[in-house]
């Protein structure tokens, strides 16, 4: 960093703008972010997709006759709850508290674990009952937008594991609080999603 | 690099006053608890006329994701955190493009070429 | 044990593909053992495979789109050939199932595999260097992007040798790319080559954005950008908000094919055109994602050859950002004729036309900025000039197909094609020339010759206009595209005119090639030794040429637009050394690029095989990888302060005969 670049940066009221390069955890978690945007994008186009083809059933069952409303509801306050909770594994880590960390980022798990095993029973019986993906277009948009979401949540506890790992090996250092920042704003941005999904999908079944 | 005193602007999710740290997450929560009881609610319930639901679960819906942005998240509107906020607005106005957009476009789609034999269903 | 791939899958009856493949494999064969021999293998893995250094990437991004240029432009020379024999009864040489993956594989080669890198490799090249620091923001991912490009190009030249190609066009719209009516692999290879590939540049487009929004030197606030990195800055928003809709699209074809969804197909429920309008929501920003790159190579040219500052900065920042918004907003346009109501197409039809307007303020600021400057006449301002022509009347005829009705006559005919052909050659393919010819000295240190330079413009702007004016005729004429022969032999001498202009084309992508082997030989006497070969303005014409590892000895203090030229009027010596140097940390080279895309194409082959055990095996692979990185804690290398001063004294004064290297110092430690 130049001399001139710091002393820039200790004239107080330089606009942001003109600071020169950000540091790394800023540049990181913005990059991040982008990436979540994207992902939000794939969701996007998801959505569109179910929206125009939910009520191509082609005489099989429809949304309405499929889901069952206090299932869901369960799913989504496991999901929020988790939400929540990796908020204050977050915090715990920003004081390196490793106990506190251990114990939200782990039950931050078994909620994550409680969630994909009641999906996983929905689509499980879905199936068995003859209303798998490939019977109707209805069904396939369902299956690939919950599934996507699905998929998208045991990457995320596969990430949360590694993480644990980091910090078990690595310790705190900058670079796994940075990574541990990203994985919170995954998981806020998963039940973003969600909320989108049980609004359209479930609570909007006709 | 992170010797810098002041951040160019702060990543999405670091709150600045962190000693209310903890405090902003149980505010969010309980503000999307709320939100989702009221709109499993909203969906069962006979209490509010029917063609209006569709508008107050997306009400409720776009309240709850703008909960979790601001108390989970912590994206708002303040300088050091303007590049986060115009790239959500960015994709908020990206992602309606593709939803609604898509919506329209099918459905005027499926109007226009309508086989012929549900355009005579229709007229029954 | 093997899926679907037998001894069967190599098209030996087919004596073209077997001649083409077996030259290909024996030329690559020829250039391995030539590096194995000379001994070039080690350099070429620490100094480039493994490189993280923007400009490197960017070099390669190049080399990919140059060479990909060769393998598109023969399949256009084969149509072109095929089109100027099949008229009346005749049938040409090319059987129409061969045809249609000539016509799919160059399109999907030239848009995916030649435009996209040229564009994303002026941007890695130039942005940091423009913007006054020494790397994008994500070094190791920028060398993961290229690489999965690269396993894209890989898996769709196997195509060639091993299966077949996708028969579907370069978009592959179902129900013809559904299992049910192309049951072969070739639109596999097609939708996971792409896949791949489009993994690369999602992850180029985040990290090129969040390097112009979060690295800039001190002092250089937005409205001090140079305008390529505005452009540049739009083009990457794009990239990141278009890119997810291509992916979704193209997962949910795969879904169908694999696992027998019905998203698309004809039958229980699917909606083909569900699928038109998804990837046309990809493909309309996809253009202006080429397009805007081009636009800001050609401001930067503009204004150093015209002596003046670029005319109109704020316009062209409000323009080029009203077109990025904009671009989102048109894309049914792409489909009027398949079924939306006058309504509907009326919106699109007038949102296309008001499209046009920023692109129109864009062109009167590049004239005003040459009217009254001493224009220099060099191979940039040629392809600027010809891209000024070329590309107006290739707008106008999109605004022409903008008016529904007139698109109804227009739609998929020859017209279309001499339509987007304008605008990608006049726009992307000139632009990119330009900026190769702007920036070569930069990255390696000497000119490109100019004479040769100018024949390539000639050949290419005289090849355009021969090749693609007699299809504007055509195409009013009612000949539609991708047709194999054609009835009517009053055609016939207009696609041979058409084909001599691809032979002039032909003529000036080999003079492109003799271009580069003669200024290598002639690299002594073109050398650039002020690092500023242009007069130019931006800061990149600051460093010496080819610049060090970390670009700049120390980060510049931006004070306003064209910094450099502004601190030239002043007199402020480029000799100017800092009073101290520091130790400078630089990210590390690492295989993580090239081992992660080795395993990529392997999952990619597997799963167009339908080999599950060996994709396995390849996705294992990719993610041990993986894992392996993110356990790495020696990420950087140190650039002992010594070393940054010895060549900062080295190359000091403007004039001065530095005695670099022709590729630049070798620093111990993996870097140069």
């Amino acid at each position: 960093m130049s001399a001139a670049g710091q002393a820039l940066t200790g004239i107080p009221g330089v606009p942001l703008a003109l600071r020169g390069p950000a540091p790394v955890r800023v540049v990181a978690g913005f990059g991040f972010w982008l990436f979540l945007l994207s992902d939000i994008i794939i969701f996007a186009a998801l959505f569109a997709t179910y929206s125009v083809l939910s009520g191509s059933t082609a005489g099989g069952p429809s949304a309405a006759e499929l889901f069952d409303k206090r299932h869901v509801f369960l799913e989504t306050m496991c999901l929020l709850a988790s939400s929540a909770t990796c908020g204050f594994g977050l915090l715990a880590i920003q004081r390196t508290d490793a106990r506190a960390m251990y114990f939200w980022m782990g039950i931050t798990f078994l909620l994550g674990i409680s969630f994909l095993t009641m999906e996983g029973r929905e689509f499980a019986s879905m199936i068995a009952a003859g209303a798998g993906p490939s019977h109707s277009a209805f069904l396939s948009a369902f299956f690939t937008l919950v599934g996507t979401h699905g998929l998208h949540v045991s990457l995320g506890l596969v990430w949360l594991v590694v993480m644990l790992l980091q910090v078990a090996t690595l310790g705190f250092q900058p670079m796994v609080g940075r990574r541990f920042f990203c994985f919170a704003l995954f998981w806020h941005a998963l039940d973003i999603v969600w909320i989108g999904v049980f609004t359209i999908v479930y609570l909007g079944a006709k | 690099m992170d010797t810098q005193a002041q951040a160019q602007g702060d990543a999405p999710g670091v709150d600045p006053g962190e000693r209310h740290g903890a405090r902003s997450y149980l505010i969010g929560l309980a503000y999307a608890v709320a939100l989702t009881v009221a709109s499993f609610w909203a969906a069962t319930t006979s209490f509010v006329y029917a063609p209006a639901v569709p508008v107050l679960l997306g009400t409720l819906a776009i309240a709850q994701m703008g909960v979790h942005v601001a108390f989970f998240l912590h994206i708002s509107s303040a300088p050091d955190q303007a590049n986060n906020f115009l790239a959500l607005a960015f994709g908020v106005f990206v992602s309606a493009l593709v939803i609604f957009g898509s919506m329209l476009i099918m459905s005027n789609l499926n109007h226009n070429m309508m086989p012929m034999d549900e355009l005579i269903k229709m007229q029954r | 044990m093997f899926g679907r791939l037998s001894w069967s899958s190599i098209p030996f009856d087919q004596p073209i593909v077997m001649g083409t493949s077996a030259t290909v494999g024996l030329v690559l064969l020829a250039l391995f053992l030539l590096i194995i021999i000379k001994g070039w293998w080690g350099y070429l893995w620490h100094e480039w495979i493994t490189s993280v250094d923007h400009k490197r990437i960017g070099a390669m991004y190049m080399i990919l789109g140059l060479v990909m240029l060769v393998r598109g432009f023969s399949d256009a020379i084969m149509m072109r050939t095929q089109l100027a024999l099949a008229a009346g009864h005749a049938q040409g040489y090319l059987p129409p199932e061969h045809y249609d993956q000539i016509f799919s594989a160059h399109g999907t080669i030239m848009i995916f595999f030649v435009a996209m890198p040229f564009v994303i490799g002026l941007m890695n090249f130039a942005l940091p260097l423009q913007l006054g620091v020494r790397d994008v923001a994500f070094p190791v991912l920028n060398s993961v992007s290229f690489w999965l490009t690269a396993s894209g190009v890989l898996l769709v030249n196997l195509s060639l040798f091993v299966g077949e190609f996708a028969r579907t066009g370069w978009l592959a719209y179902p129900p013809l790319s559904e299992l049910a009516y192309s049951p072969g692999v070739g639109v596999d290879y097609y939708l996971w080559s792409l896949q791949l590939s489009g993994l690369g540049t999602l992850l180029s487009g985040i990290n090129l954005a969040t390097t112009i929004l979060k690295l800039r030197a001190p002092g250089m606030g937005y409205s001090r950008m140079p305008i390529f990195c505005w452009t540049a800055l739009a083009s990457n928003m794009l990239i990141v908000a278009a890119f997810p809709v291509l992916t979704a699209t193209f997962a949910m074809l795969l879904l169908d094919r694999y696992c027998g969804f019905h998203f698309f197909t004809n039958d229980l429920g699917g909606n083909p055109m569900m699928y038109v309008s998804l990837i046309w929501i990809w493909g309309h920003p996809e253009v202006y994602i080429l397009i805007l790159p081009a636009f800001g190579v050609f401001s930067e040219v503009v204004a150093t050859f015209s002596g003046k500052p670029l005319f109109g900065y704020r316009s062209m920042v409000l323009a080029t950002m009203v077109i990025c918004g904009l671009s989102f907003v048109v894309w049914l346009h792409h489909f009027f004729t398949m079924g939306a109501g006058a309504d509907v197409n009326a919106f699109f039809g007038i949102m296309t036309m008001i499209i046009a307007v920023p692109t129109g303020v864009k062109v009167f600021n590049w004239m005003f900025t040459l009217y009254g400057g001493r224009v220099r006449f060099t191979v940039p301002i040629y392809w600027t000039l010809g891209f000024i022509v070329t590309f107006v009347i290739g707008g106008m005829t999109g605004v022409l197909m903008a008016i529904p009705p007139a698109d109804f006559v227009l739609h998929n005919s020859l017209f279309l094609i001499a339509h987007f052909h304008n605008v990608a050659i006049g726009g992307v393919v000139f632009g990119a020339m330009a900026g190769y010819t702007y920036w070569f000295p930069k990255a390696f240190g000497f000119k490109l010759n100019e004479r040769l330079g100018k024949a390539v413009f000639w050949c290419w702007f005289i090849g355009f206009y021969l090749a693609f004016m007699p299809l504007y005729a055509l195409g009013l004429m009612g000949a539609t595209r991708r047709m194999q022969h054609y009835p009517d032999t009053h055609w016939q001498p207009l696609m041979v005119v058409a084909l001599a202009g691809a032979v002039v084309i032909l003529l000036g992508i080999a003079l492109t090639a003799v271009q580069l082997a003669v200024s290598i030989r002639q690299r002594h006497v073109n050398r650039d030794h002020s690092g500023d070969p242009w007069n130019a303005r931006t800061l990149e014409w600051s460093i010496p040429s080819p610049p060090p590892a970390w670009n700049f000895t120390q980060l510049p203090n931006v004070q306003r637009t064209d910094a450099y030229w502004h601190a030239k009027e002043e007199g402020m010596s480029r000799g100017a050394l800092p009073s101290s140097f520091v130790d400078l940390h630089l990210p590390r080279n690492t295989p993580v690029g090239v081992f992660i895309a080795f395993f990529a194409v392997i999952l990619g082959f597997a799963l167009i095989w339908r080999i599950y055990w060996l994709a396995a095996v390849g996705l294992a692979g990719a993610v041990a990888v993986a894992l392996v990185q993110y356990w790495r804690t020696d990420r950087e290398i140190r650039v002992p302060a010594e070393e940054v001063a010895a060549f900062a004294r080295a190359h000091a004064p403007p004039g001065h005969d530095a005695p670099s290297a022709e590729l630049g110092p070798v620093v111990p430690g993996g870097r140069s």
